[in-house]
């Protein structure tokens, strides 16, 4: 499998930390501890036989993270794109 | 039995005989020979003995999907098990060896199993060693082994070089015969980079079995078109890529052999055309696997490619048009054909007229039942239209029950293979992204006038379907009986296609068994690697020395040249104590940790990882990651930080000191410098991209050197230019500062302490870091300054309750490790809610405590359970476990750290220290885990 970098083409798998699920969302913390969205966040995750977005680290390389759209059952690679969005 | 070469023909070298040996006796063959066709050619008939019944066998087929002869090959370090012997291309000096015979392959004493047969029915192994539990690894297993094991293995290093590359091509053929060679020249001339693979040494494939002539001569023509011969396409992998292996020298003999053995490919392919051919089905009848009984497309293979005459005289067993060139093919190699032997009730016109040109008889509607003879083909028992049997002598029984596509590689990324019913037989279902098949593996041209015939009945019913392990129609048969219907259950039950040739020949035919005449049920299914693949070949210069990389500090050659012991921490290697006058790595702890508690000592601390972070949030960033506050750190200053992950549990500790306004350098620890990196990416990018922050590892940019001790302000006063002021008041207790040493090298002195002396960790420009020990060593030569190591590192960290890998496990949180007073309340941060949930909050968690024993000498290990005294030593009882232990030089006992039930309110409680696996069973005071200087006077002073 190979990874189309934003940054630097496409590149071997090796070069690639997964991570996980890229559809969660931080919730705000308003010092009120844990309550179930934050558990929502951290432990629970849709395991979808479809197309899902996923995070990956081009460790090996320039150090991007990246929002990867993958099809679960086929493995292809619709899109991959910069995590990081600047202002 | 007389030689069977022919005397002309044949795709061998003449000019170039070959001198090699099957099992210690020598043999001829010629360049171009595989083992088999030279044995073969030699009047060799019986190659091996059978995985579970040691029957004797021979020769199937001409290629790799050949189940019963495999042998060993090469010797020594070399010997490699279960090599097909109908691909392995023979050089002069061989040597080969049978494989699973004892103490000779003509007579077999474990042979005995055959007779025994019914014990290893299927599914034998659940039913027969169940009990008791204690004869598995005594009784039955070396059994088992010893009587059904195949070829041994070398037990040697493997002294061959591999190596590894990446291709990139436009269209991938794989496969040369015919279909392999119009799909590359048609995609060679429509531009465009093309690789052709073929697993023979040349090209020609199933063509060159049949003798007919292959014109290639136009590739040669075409520079974007490359031709790689003895390359296996293996597997097809996500998003284009394909795992292939180049045999370089196995054909070479080892002398000739330069450079290395065999060459991993991964290729990345735009397009794919898979034109791998087709695999011929076996007959199954009675002692089917009787040395003789031959593939029909194989016979022709060793007449036309081989010169070789695998018979004098033949039975054909066919069901379909096309194994009818069989007949001309062995006519023309002198053969006698005794009987053509047509399963179907009308016999084709292609098989006719074959049959009499050359005058053989012709059998239609009949069946061979049984093949005759122990060690080898005698005749066969033939069972005609009207149902009478008779009997025909013969030396070779050519059979063809049709040809299944070699579809493997379709398959490989979840491809279901689809029955088609007008060839009878499986054709590739939904294809890998960018493939497409060509020729015989997409079913064209293959089995014209098939009528399936996937068994004889016959009695004895010792007809095999699956050669390589040994699986009969009887096995298929009591599976079903048994409930195990599903085609994966059988695969299971009874081992069907799961050797080492994955039932190349013989997954349909049990099928088609198992059918029973209904529609085909199920479909089989291939996994990568389509033939098997040396674990060298894999790893590739990736082993040894190269295995991983090797990190070297940039004190490591001076430590060595002062006798230091090494240790790995990582990819890093740490001196691990510098023994002096043969002291042992004890005796050298205690004298390294009495140096640095009594006078100064120095240790490496390069591997410590090190992130540089700039920027006009860097606070906020730290803020943000860390779990304590960081707004009012002054410049100059650092302080100890704690990072926990999300789900609130501690991740890695580390200081972080203020260079500037928006300066910080932060240090982490050895093992997670990596770990912390990708998650301070992955904060500011994912979580924070608001942040205007940036951040560089500088891990390998300085060589940082601690030094600890009483005296280590005298050292460092003498290091420094005299200008610097590094007293008390100008250089505090978490101060940091730049200066340049007196060598003129410009440095930062960071007054942090892990060993809970006075200490400073000394950082200069890596360049400079091969010195900066020896200058060190001689500005605290008077006070007896000396180098330590890890050990000493280690244990004076137990000394003061320093929490390190062993106790930030994962599994621990702040309070566990008695930090919980530095959870920030006042912001947000990475693992604060988290962190706040009631069962991680709970007193009762096992928390950081001291140990030392009641008696002042017991050793306490690291893992052993802790106990209530009297309390039963179950699981049920555990109180927690030690997580670092030491023999503490300073206080003259034994000391630990440990993860106790309740935690520090515990002190003063005496708990049992409980390791039954090494018999230790002590008695220990819980203390605090600072055992050292527990107000830091020392560090501040
Ligand atoms: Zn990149």
């Amino acid at each position: 499998m190979r990874l189309q970098c934003p940054h630097c083409g496409p590149r071997g798998l090796a070069e690639f930390t997964y991570h996980g699920d890229a559809t969660v969302q931080r919730p705000v913390d308003r010092g009120a501890g844990s309550s179930a969205a934050w558990a929502d966040y951290v432990y629970l995750r849709d395991n979808k036989a479809g197309v899902h977005q996923e995070y990956w680290y081009h460790q090996a390389g320039c150090h991007a993270w990246l929002v990867v759209t993958r099809h679960m059952r086929s493995h292809e690679v619709m899109a991959v794109r910069a995590a990081m969005v600047r202002a | 039995m007389s030689g069977r070469r022919l005397a002309t023909g044949g795709l061998i070298d003449r000019a170039r005989p070959v001198d090699f040996s099957f099992d210690g006796k020598a043999y001829q063959g010629f360049a171009g020979d595989t083992l088999a066709s030279a044995l073969l050619a030699n009047g060799v008939r019986l190659f091996g003995r059978s995985f579970k019944y040691h029957r004797p066998r021979g020769v199937l087929s001409d290629g790799v999907e050949e189940p019963n002869a495999l042998v060993e090959w090469r010797d020594g370090a070399r010997r490699e098990a279960n090599t097909r012997a109908t691909v392995a291309e023979i050089f002069p000096g061989l040597a080969a060896r049978s494989q699973n015979r004892f103490p000779s392959l003509k007579f077999d004493l474990l042979s005995v199993n055959n007779a025994l047969a019914p014990l290893f029915a299927a599914g034998f192994y659940y039913k027969t060693f169940m009990w008791p539990a204690s004869f598995w690894e005594r009784v039955y297993e070396p059994l088992i082994r010893r009587a059904a094991g195949l070829g041994r293995n070398a037990g040697l290093a493997d002294p061959d070089a591999y190596e590894a590359v990446n291709l990139f091509c436009d269209v991938l053929v794989i496969g040369g015969g015919k279909a392999g060679i119009a799909e590359a020249m048609a995609a060679a001339r429509a531009g465009g980079r093309v690789l052709l693979c073929d697993e023979r040494a040349g090209l020609g494939g199933q063509a060159l079995s049949d003798g007919e002539a292959v014109d290639n001569g136009a590739l040669a023509a075409l520079p974007n078109l490359r031709i790689m011969n003895r390359t296996t396409v293996f597997g097809v992998y996500d998003g284009g890529v394909y795992g292939a292996v180049t045999r370089l020298t196995d054909h070479l003999p080892v002398h000739e052999a330069a450079g290395p053995r065999q060459r991993y490919c991964r290729i990345m392919a735009t397009r794919a055309v898979l034109a791998s051919g087709a695999i011929e089905r076996p007959m199954v009848f009675a002692h089917n696997d009787r040395p003789g009984v031959m593939l029909a497309g194989a016979v022709r293979a060793y007449i036309h490619r081989y010169a070789v005459a695998p018979g004098a005289r033949a039975v054909l067993f066919l069901n379909h048009d096309e194994a009818a060139r069989t007949i001309p093919s062995m006519a023309g190699a002198g053969m006698a054909i005794a009987a053509v032997v047509d399963g179907r009730a009308a016999s084709g016109a292609a098989v006719h007229d074959a049959a009499k040109a050359v005058g053989a008889p012709v059998f239609a509607g009949a069946a061979v039942t049984r093949a005759l003879g122990r060690m080898g083909v005698t005749g066969a028992e033939i069972r005609g239209a009207d149902g009478g049997m008779f009997r025909v002598a013969c030396d070779i029984i050519a059979v063809s029950g049709g040809w299944n596509p070699a579809l493997h590689l379709t398959s490989h990324l979840d491809g279901k293979p689809v029955w088609d019913d007008k060839i009878a037989a499986f054709i590739p279902g939904s294809l890998p992204p960018g493939m497409v098949v060509a020729g015989a593996a997409a079913g064209a041209g293959i089995n014209e006038g098939i009528i399936p015939l996937w068994h004889v009945p016959s009695r004895p019913e010792t007809s095999f379907v699956d050669f390589q392990n040994d699986v009969t129609v009887k096995d298929l048969t009591l599976a079903q009986q048994e409930g195990f219907g599903a085609t994966e259950h059988v695969k299971r039950y009874t081992t069907l296609g799961m050797a080492t040739d994955q039932g190349k020949t013989g997954n349909v035919n049990a099928l088609g068994i198992m059918a029973g005449g209904c529609a085909m049920m199920g479909t089989t299914r291939f996994r990568p690697p389509y033939t098997p693949v040396a674990i060298g070949a894999l790893a590739g210069a990736h082993r040894g020395m190269r295995f991983r990389p090797v990190r070297l500090t940039p004190t490591h050659g001076w430590a060595e040249a002062q006798g230091a012991m090494f240790t790995d921490a990582g990819l890093w290697k740490r001196a691990q104590y510098f023994p002096q006058g043969g002291e042992d790595w004890r005796e050298a702890m205690v004298r390294e940790v009495s140096a640095v508690r009594q006078s100064v000592g120095i240790c490496d601390v390069t591997t410590l990882g090190k992130i540089d972070i700039q920027g006009p949030d860097a606070v906020a960033f730290l803020e943000f990651v860390y779990a304590n506050g960081w707004r009012n750190l002054a410049v100059g200053r650092a302080r100890y930080g704690l990072m926990l992950r999300e789900d609130g549990f501690v991740m890695d500790d580390g200081t972080c000191a203020r260079l500037g306004e928006w300066h910080f350098l932060m240090t982490t620890t050895t093992a997670n410098a990596a770990r912390v990196m990708q998650h301070l990416e992955f904060c500011h990018q994912v979580l924070r991209s608001d942040l205007d922050v940036r951040f560089a590892s500088v891990t390998e940019a300085w060589a940082q050197v601690a030094l600890a001790g009483p005296r280590a302000r005298d050292v460092l006063a003498r290091l420094v230019d005299d200008d610097a002021d590094v007293s008390n008041e100008a250089l505090p207790y978490m101060g940091v500062r730049a200066v340049r040493l007196r060598q003129g090298v410009p440095a930062r002195v960071f007054r942090l302490s892990f060993s809970g002396e006075l200490a400073y960790e000394i950082a200069v420009p890596a360049r400079f870091g091969a010195d900066l020990p020896a200058w060190l060593m001689a500005s605290g030569a008077d006070f007896g300054i000396t180098p330590y190591g890890t050990e000493a590192l280690g244990v004076m960290r137990i000394e003061k309750g320093h929490p390190a890998g062993a106790e930030l496990n994962g599994q621990t949180t702040a309070h566990d490790l008695g930090l919980g007073r530095l959870l920030s309340k006042a912001k947000d941060y990475v693992g604060r809610a988290m962190s706040q949930r009631p069962a991680l909050c709970d007193p009762a968690r096992p928390g950081l405590v001291g140990l030392q024993p009641l008696d002042g000498v017991s050793p306490l290990r690291a893992g052993s359970h802790m106990l209530r005294p009297g309390a039963p030593a179950n699981a049920a009882h555990d109180e927690g476990y030690v997580t670092s232990a030491a023999f503490s030089p300073t206080l003259g006992h034994p000391i630990a750290l440990a993860l106790l039930a309740g935690g520090v309110a515990r002190q003063g409680e005496t708990i049992r220290v409980y390791d039954p696996v090494r018999d230790g069973d002590a008695l220990a005071l819980v203390v605090n885990p600072v055992f050292y200087d527990p107000t830091g006077s020392r560090l501040r002073g």
